[in-house]
C-alpha cells in the first residue's frame, strides 16, 4: 500500500491517475443516470430542481477536471519516458505532487455533497449567477477552490511532460522522430502551461467577490459580468483540445499498428497538431456568439473557428488513408478506433455548426450542444481512450484483456451511446434548451427524451461490462509477453509490465518506428527518411 | 448538406479500408509501406478550405440579414427584461397613447419587424423565441436589440436559454402574434384599469394590499413602477401560470397563495400566512382580474 502512497516512479503515478479518473468516471455516470432518468418523461418529479442543478453541474466538472484530464494525464506519465526511450520523468517527485494535488481537489469538490450543497451553476458557472447573492450557498466555494487545486495539479504535471520530451529522448530520437502521441502530449502540456492560469485568474476574482466583497462581475457596482465569460472561455475552448488532442495521439498509434501501415503524413499529422493548439486561443468567443458583441467582432471568431475544420480533416484524412491499403486486424483496440473515427467525425461536423454565427444563434444552449459536447468528449476522447486501454492494458499489467468481453462491450457502447445521444440532436431542433430539469409535453419531447435515456441505460451496461473484464483480466487473463500486437515504438521494447528502470539498455533509434528497423533491418524505415523522408 | 457530404466521404473510406483490407489468414507478409502522399495531403488541405470560405460567405451575409443594429437610437417597440425566473414585456409609450407592461404572454402585430430591447434585472437570461427570431442573452447593465417578426399570425413558443438558475426551466413564454386590429384590440383592453372590485373581491382587494402583495405585484398593465414580482394585470386571462409550470386554474393559483414554494420551488415568492377565507377572498379578486 505504502509503495503506491509514496510511489514517484512514473508508472505507479500514471496507473494512479487512471485508477481515479475511473473512480470518478463512475461517480459522473451515476450522476449522468440521475439526470437521464428525471428527464425520461415531461414533468417527473424523481429530484427536485435544485439537486438536479447540482447534478448537472458536478457530472460536467466531474468528466471534465476529475476524468478526462487526469486520465490522458495518466496515459501521458505512463507512456512518455517509454515511448522516448527514458527510465523515468525528468521530476518524478513533481510528478507525485501533480497527482496528489488533483485527488485531494477531487476529494474537495465531492465532499460538498457532504455539506449538504454541491456547486449548482453549471461547469462554466457563469458570473453573475454565481455571486453571494444569486448563490447563497458555500458550494461554489468548494468548487473554486477545488479547481484552483486541480489547475495547480495539472499545470505541475505538464510542465513535467515538457521537460522530459525535451530532455530525456534516447540517443538519435530527434523532434522529428518521437512518436505522435508523445508530439500531441508535448503539444497539450504547452497548450496547458498556457490555458489554465487564465481559469485560476478568474477562480481568483469569483472568490474575492464571493468572500471579499470585491465587485469583478457585479454589474450593479460597475463590474462586468461579461469578463468571466472571456477568461473562462480563453481557457475552457483549448481546454476542449487538451482533452482532444492526447485522444487523436493515442488514434495515430492504434490505427497503424493494426493496419501494418506507418502514419500516413506524420509530418503534416505533427503540423496540424500545432495549428489547432494555435488556432484554439482565437476562438473562444464562439461560446459567447449569443451576446450582443457587435458583428465584425463575431466574424472574426467565426473565421478562426471554421479554420479549425482544415487541420482537423487533415487528420481525420490521414487516418482513413493510414487505413487504405493495409491488413487490417480488428481486434477490440482497432474497433474502437475505428468508431472513433467515426463518431468523432459527426461531433465535429456538428461543431462546424456553430462557427456558422446564425445557426449559433438559434443552436446554441439546446440539446444540440449537448448532443455535440457528447460526440466530441464521449464518441471522440472516450472511444480512443477505450482503444488506448485495450491497447496499452497488456503493456501495463502483463495481461491480455478478454477479446470475447471486449467485443460484448464494445457493441453495447456502440449502441448505446448513438442512442443515448443522437436523438439529441432532434430535440435540440425542436427547441429544447439545455440544463432543465423537466420540459413541457411538447410534440416528440416525450419520445425523444426516453428513446436517450434508453440509450443511457445500454451505455451503462457496456461500461460496467467493460469494467469487470478489466478486474477479470488483471488476475486471469492471458500472459501478454513483451510485444503482443507487433508494436513498433519503443514501449513495446521492454517487459510488460516493464521494470522500475525500463530500459537496462537505452537503445538507439534512427527512425519513427525502431523496432520495425529491428524486425525488418533488409527494409528499415531510416532507409527513406535519409532519402527525404516520404517514399 | 455539406456536412452530410462530408461525413458520407468519411464513412465511405472507412467501410471501404475495413471491408477492402481486413486480414485473413495468417499475416504472412506486411503490406506495403506507404509514408504519405504530397498530392493527396494538399488536395485535402485546399479542398476543405475552400468549403470554409464559401461557409464564411454565407454566414456573414445572414448575419448581416438577421442581426439587429446594436448601437440604435431609435425608441425600441418593446422592452423585454429577463427576470429570475420570468419575463416581463414592456411596450413603450412612444408608439402608443400610453404605455403597458405584459408577462410572459406578449402580444404583438404580425407582419411587422419590431426592434426589441434585451435586458436583465439579475443574472444572465437569454430571450429565445425561435420561430421569431435570433436567441439574445440578457445581459445585467448591458441592453442589446434584436429584430422579432411573425409572417403570419399563430402563437409562438419561447424560452429562456441561459442557465440562470433552479427555475431556468419554466421560464418560458408565449408570443402571440395577431394582425394589425386585433393587436391594438388587445392592446387597448390591456390599457384599461381594472374593474371596481365588488363584495368577496373588494374585501381580496384589500388583503392584496394589508397582506403585502401589491409590495411587488402590479395589477394594472399601465401601472409601469419597477417591482420585484411579476405584474398581475389580467391573470384571468392568461393560459399558463409561473412561466409555464402549470395551468391558469382557480385551484393553481390558490397554491401560489397557500404554499409558493410546492407551486413552483426555488421561487422568491416569500410564504404569506392565510387563513381559508383569506385565500378565497383573493383567489376570487384575482380571478376578477381578466
Amino acid at each position: 500500500m505504502s509503495d503506491w502512497l509514496c510511489a514517484i516512479d512514473h508508472k505507479r503515478v500514471g496507473v494512479l491517475y487512471m485508477l481515479a479518473a475511473l473512480l470518478f468516471f463512475l461517480a459522473g455516470g451515476m450522476e449522468a443516470m440521475v439526470m437521464r432518468a428525471q428527464l425520461a418523461a415531461p414533468g417527473l418529479k424523481l429530484v427536485t430542481p435544485q439537486i438536479y442543478d447540482q447534478v448537472f453541474t458536478m457530472h460536467g466538472t466531474t468528466m471534465i477536471f476529475l476524468v478526462a484530464m487526469p486520465v490522458l494525464t495518466g496515459f501521458g506519465v505512463y507512456l512518455t519516458p517509454l515511448m522516448i526511450g527514458a527510465n523515468e520523468m525528468a521530476l518524478p517527485r513533481l510528478g507525485a505532487l501533480s497527482f496528489w494535488l488533483q485527488f485531494f481537489g477531487g476529494l474537495l469538490l465531492y465532499f460538498s455533497f457532504a455539506t449538504g450543497a454541491a456547486p449548482d451553476a453549471g461547469w462554466f458557472s457563469y458570473a453573475p449567477l454565481t455571486e453571494k447573492p444569486f448563490s447563497p450557498s458555500t458550494g461554489l466555494d468548494y468548487w473554486a477552490l477545488a479547481l484552483m487545486m486541480i489547475a495547480g495539479g495539472t499545470i505541475g504535471s505538464a510542465i513535467n511532460l515538457i521537460v522530459t520530451v525535451a530532455t530525456e529522448r534516447a540517443p538519435g530520437m530527434t523532434m522529428r522522430l518521437i512518436p505522435l502521441f508523445t508530439w500531441m502530449t508535448l503539444v497539450t502540456s504547452l497548450m496547458i502551461v498556457f490555458a489554465l492560469p487564465a481559469l485560476a485568474a478568474s477562480l481568483v476574482m469569483l472568490l474575492s467577490d464571493r468572500l471579499l466583497h470585491a465587485r469583478f462581475f457585479d454589474a450593479a457596482q460597475g463590474g462586468a459580468p461579461l469578463l468571466w465569460q472571456h477568461y473562462f472561455w480563453i481557457f475552457g475552448h483549448p481546454e476542449v483540445y487538451i482533452l482532444v488532442l492526447p485522444a487523436f495521439g493515442m488514434i495515430s498509434e492504434i490505427i497503424p499498428v493494426f493496419s501494418r501501415k506507418p502514419i500516413f503524413g506524420y509530418p503534416a499529422m505533427a503540423v496540424s497538431t500545432v495549428a489547432i493548439a494555435f488556432l484554439s486561443y482565437g476562438v473562444w468567443v464562439h461560446h459567447m456568439f449569443a451576446v450582443a458583441l457587435g458583428r465584425n467582432f463575431l466574424a472574426v471568431f467565426a473565421a478562426a473557428s471554421m479554420l479549425i475544420a482544415v487541420p482537423t480533416g487533415i487528420k481525420i484524412f490521414s487516418w482513413v488513408a493510414t487505413m487504405w491499403g493495409g491488413a487490417i486486424r480488428f481486434t477490440t483496440a482497432m474497433l474502437f478506433a475505428v468508431a472513433f473515427l467515426l463518431e468523432f467525425t459527426i461531433g465535429g461536423l456538428s461543431g462546424i455548426a456553430f462557427a456558422a454565427v446564425p445557426v449559433d444563434w438559434q443552436m446554441t444552449d439546446t440539446y444540440f450542444v449537448v448532443a455535440h459536447i457528447h460526440f466530441v468528449l464521449f464518441g471522440g476522447t472516450v472511444f480512443a481512450l477505450l482503444a488506448a486501454v485495450h491497447y496499452w492494458f497488456p503493456k501495463m499489467s502483463g495481461r491480455m484483456l478478454d477479446e470475447k468481453l471486449g467485443r460484448w462491450s464494445f457493441w453495447l457502447i456502440v449502441v448505446g451511446f448513438n442512442t443515448a445521444f443522437f436523438v439529441q440532436h432532434f430535440l435540440g431542433f425542436l427547441g429544447m434548451p439545455r440544463r432543465v430539469y423537466t420540459y413541457p409535453n411538447l410534440p416528440w419531447y416525450g419520445a425523444l427524451n426516453v428513446i436517450s435515456t434508453f440509450g443511457a441505460g445500454i451505455l451503462v451496461f457496456g461500461i460496467l461490462l467493460f469494467c469487470a473484464n478489466l478486474a477479470m483480466s488483471v488476475y486471469f487473463g492471458s500472459a501478454a509477453g513483451d510485444d503482443p500486437w507487433n508494436g513498433w515504438t519503443l514501449e513495446w521494447a521492454t517487459a510488460s509490465p516493464p521494470p522500475p528502470q525500463n530500459f537496462a539498455e537505452i537503445p538507439q533509434v534512427r527512425s519513427r518506428r525502431p523496432l520495425w528497423d529491428l524486425k525488418h533491418p533488409e527494409a528499415p524505415d531510416w532507409i527513406h527518411e535519409q532519402v527525404g523522408g516520404q517514399a | 448538406v455539406i456536412a452530410a457530404v462530408v461525413f458520407l466521404a468519411v464513412v465511405v473510406g472507412v467501410v471501404y479500408s475495413i471491408v477492402r483490407y481486413r486480414l485473413r489468414g495468417s499475416p504472412a507478409t506486411e503490406p506495403k509501406q506507404i509514408f504519405g502522399s504530397r498530392k493527396l495531403e494538399i488536395l485535402w488541405t485546399i479542398v476543405p478550405l475552400f468549403i470554409m470560405i464559401g461557409l464564411f460567405i454565407v454566414t456573414v451575409r445572414a448575419m448581416v440579414l438577421i442581426d439587429a443594429p446594436q448601437d440604435s437610437s431609435r425608441m425600441p417597440d418593446l422592452i423585454i427584461t429577463g427576470h429570475q425566473w420570468w419575463w416581463e414585456a414592456r411596450y413603450p409609450s412612444g408608439p402608443y397613447p400610453t404605455g403597458i407592461i405584459a408577462t410572459t404572454e406578449l402580444h404583438i402585430p404580425s407582419s411587422r419587424r419590431l426592434l426589441a430591447r434585451i435586458e436583465s434585472a439579475d443574472v444572465i437570461h437569454d430571450f429565445w423565441a425561435f420561430e421569431l427570431a435570433r436567441k439574445m442573452d440578457a445581459v445585467p447593465g448591458r441592453p442589446s436589440y434584436i429584430w422579432l417578426e411573425a409572417d403570419t399570425p399563430g402563437t409562438y413558443l419561447g424560452a429562456c436559454s441561459e442557465f440562470c438558475g433552479v427555475q431556468h426551466a419554466w421560464m418560458r413564454f408565449r408570443v402571440i402574434a395577431e394582425p394589425e386590429a386585433d393587436f391594438e384590440a388587445w392592446f387597448s383592453r390591456q390599457a384599461q384599469s381594472p374593474p371596481e372590485p365588488s363584495g368577496i373581491a373588494a374585501e381580496g382587494a384589500r388583503l392584496f394590499r394589508t397582506k403585502k402583495c401589491a409590495d411587488c405585484h402590479a395589477v394594472a398593465a399601465t401601472d409601469l413602477s419597477v417591482k420585484n414580482g411579476p405584474s398581475l394585470a389580467h391573470l384571468a386571462s392568461r393560459e399558463f401560470l409561473g412561466g409555464g409550470i402549470s395551468r391558469n386554474t382557480p385551484d393553481a393559483v390558490a397554491l401560489w397563495l397557500t404554499n409558493p414554494q410546492a407551486a413552483k420551488p426555488g421561487n422568491r415568492m416569500p410564504d404569506t400566512p392565510l387563513d381559508t377565507g383569506e385565500v378565497q377572498a383573493l383567489l376570487v379578486y384575482l380571478e376578477s382580474l381578466k
